[in-house]
């Protein structure tokens, strides 16, 4: 039925088919938009939010997408700057990847905000002193930078591209990519960077607050680091999911095997960053504000000193040693191990710098504030999954996603 | 916000944080300008309908 979109040379599932899978990830999208209707007409009271948490559930999801998003502005910038010429092979998905990301994030940020009618109020009437404030302004400029980068891939529909004027559109838009790129990249580094300044902050909270360079805490050049580092493990994820759900092989091994063993290597040094960040802040930062490491892990029914060996040693130092080496990432079963690990990594640090920094006492008089998400901000969350797939399986029926897939499927 | 609002003010934060967004938006609205410019102009002349990028 809908064979005249689907790219030449390329086999996709009939469309009852694929209509069905839509409508099994549509019903899911139904129940997000359904409790985001809910939030947005009765107000924040549909949360579990308090006074302990003005930041919850969604504020770890907005930074785990943004961080898992960026493989987008790292790919691009391997791929457009540093000239790593293999990448143009994976590049199409690590954007289409990040603008789902990114648009998720500023939807949760949508919902999170109560009243997204006056969500332009942060561009009109900016707090210049806030680091948020700076991480709306990037944000939003770097989704127009991956729309950007997306569009071209729409208009090499086999469709639309026989207009000319669409051919011609997309044509020039990939002539001058790299200054798109560049602007991606410098945009995520500081958006990245100030969404990690946030916590390092706050002097207040003994358990995030970290020392730093001028302005900006350690944390705001370990958000980056960690972006940059796990972001591309993360497109690497999503393609190797695809090609199970697909049953073809979509990327070819050295592509994959490039992109991990830099991210091996972003995801070392990041580490030997981080532990270091973590013994000094354990030793002198939170020791001249009265704590010892241990009070931020004991006594409480939920983050006890597991959460740090699983974020630094378990998702951070075996990840690294496994995309390292090349017996790692020849094995494919250690390969997505240390992909999976990393990505589990970047999710449980902005896991601890969300919300274990807002459980954590901070009076004598305080104990441990723990919170459980109502239903609604978990549906709430769940939506930009069901999202992200249907719009990553429309865009792969229709879009030429995969340059290498004709090659890699001859029997098709 | 734009210089002549009634809540600027001619401070460093001011110029860094308002200076580099406008800036960001700047290359996206020249980029694209350019973009679709040279594809209007290159489909009234009819030129580049052979152009690939891959």
């Amino acid at each position: 039925m809908d064979s005249a979109l689907i790219p030449k040379g390329v086999k996709r599932c009939p469309t009852w088919q694929f209509a069905l899978w839509i409508g099994a990830a549509g019903a899911v999208l139904l129940w997000g938009v359904f409790a985001m209707l809910l939030c947005w007409f009765k107000g924040l009271n549909q949360t579990n939010m308090n006074d302990s948490y003005g930041f919850a559930l969604w504020i770890w999801a907005d930074l785990a997408v943004i961080a898992l998003g960026g493989g987008a502005f790292f790919t691009g910038f391997l791929r457009y700057i540093v000239g790593k010429d293999e990448l143009k092979n994976i590049i199409n998905y690590a954007v289409l990847i990040g603008f789902i990301c990114y648009s998720s994030a500023l939807l949760i940020l949508a919902i999170d905000i109560g009243q997204p009618l006056r969500g332009w109020f942060i561009f009109w009437h900016a707090n210049v002193h806030s680091m948020l404030t700076e991480v709306a302004f990037c944000l939003t400029c770097y989704f127009g930078v991956l729309t950007i980068e997306y569009v071209p891939l729409i208009l090499e529909n086999r469709q639309i591209d026989k207009v000319p004027f669409f051919h011609r559109i997309s044509h020039n838009l990939h002539e001058i990519m790299a200054v798109f790129a560049a602007t991606g990249a410098f945009l995520s580094f500081f958006h990245q960077g100030s969404l990690g300044g946030v916590p390092g902050v706050l002097f207040g909270r003994p358990f995030a607050y970290r020392e730093g360079l001028f302005i900006w805490p350690w944390t705001f050049f370990l958000y980056t680091w960690s972006a940059a580092a796990c972001g591309p493990c993360f497109t690497i994820l999503v393609t190797w999911i695809t090609e199970k759900i697909t049953k073809k092989k979509l990327v070819k091994q050295n592509v994959i095997e490039l992109l991990a063993k830099i991210s091996g290597w972003m995801i070392g040094t990041y580490i030997i960053a981080k532990i270091i960040d973590t013994w000094y802040w354990a030793k002198v930062t939170a020791p001249a504000s009265g704590f010892n490491l241990m009070d931020f892990y004991s006594n409480n029914p939920f983050y006890g000193i597991w959460i740090l060996i699983l974020e630094i040693v378990i998702c951070g130092v075996v990840p690294a040693l496994i995309l390292i080496t090349e017996k790692g990432r020849k094995n494919p079963v250690m390969l997505m191990t240390g992909i999976i690990l990393a990505v589990l990594g970047a999710c449980v640090n902005r896991w601890v710098m969300v919300l274990q920094v807002m459980a954590v006492p901070v009076l004598t008089f305080e104990s441990w504030a723990m919170y459980y998400p109502s239903w609604q901000e978990v549906a709430t969350t769940i939506l930009p999954v069901a999202y992200g797939v249907i719009l990553i399986s429309l865009s792969y029926r229709y879009l030429p996603v995969f340059p290498q897939e004709q090659e890699l499927n001859p029997e098709v | 916000m734009f210089p002549f609002c009634f809540e600027w003010i001619w401070d460093m934060s001011h110029m860094v944080f308002m200076g580099g967004l406008w800036y960001a938006l700047t290359i996206m609205g020249l980029g694209l300008t350019y973009c679709i410019g040279k594809a209007f102009y290159d489909t009234y002349m009819n030129k580049g309908k052979d152009d690939h990028h891959h």
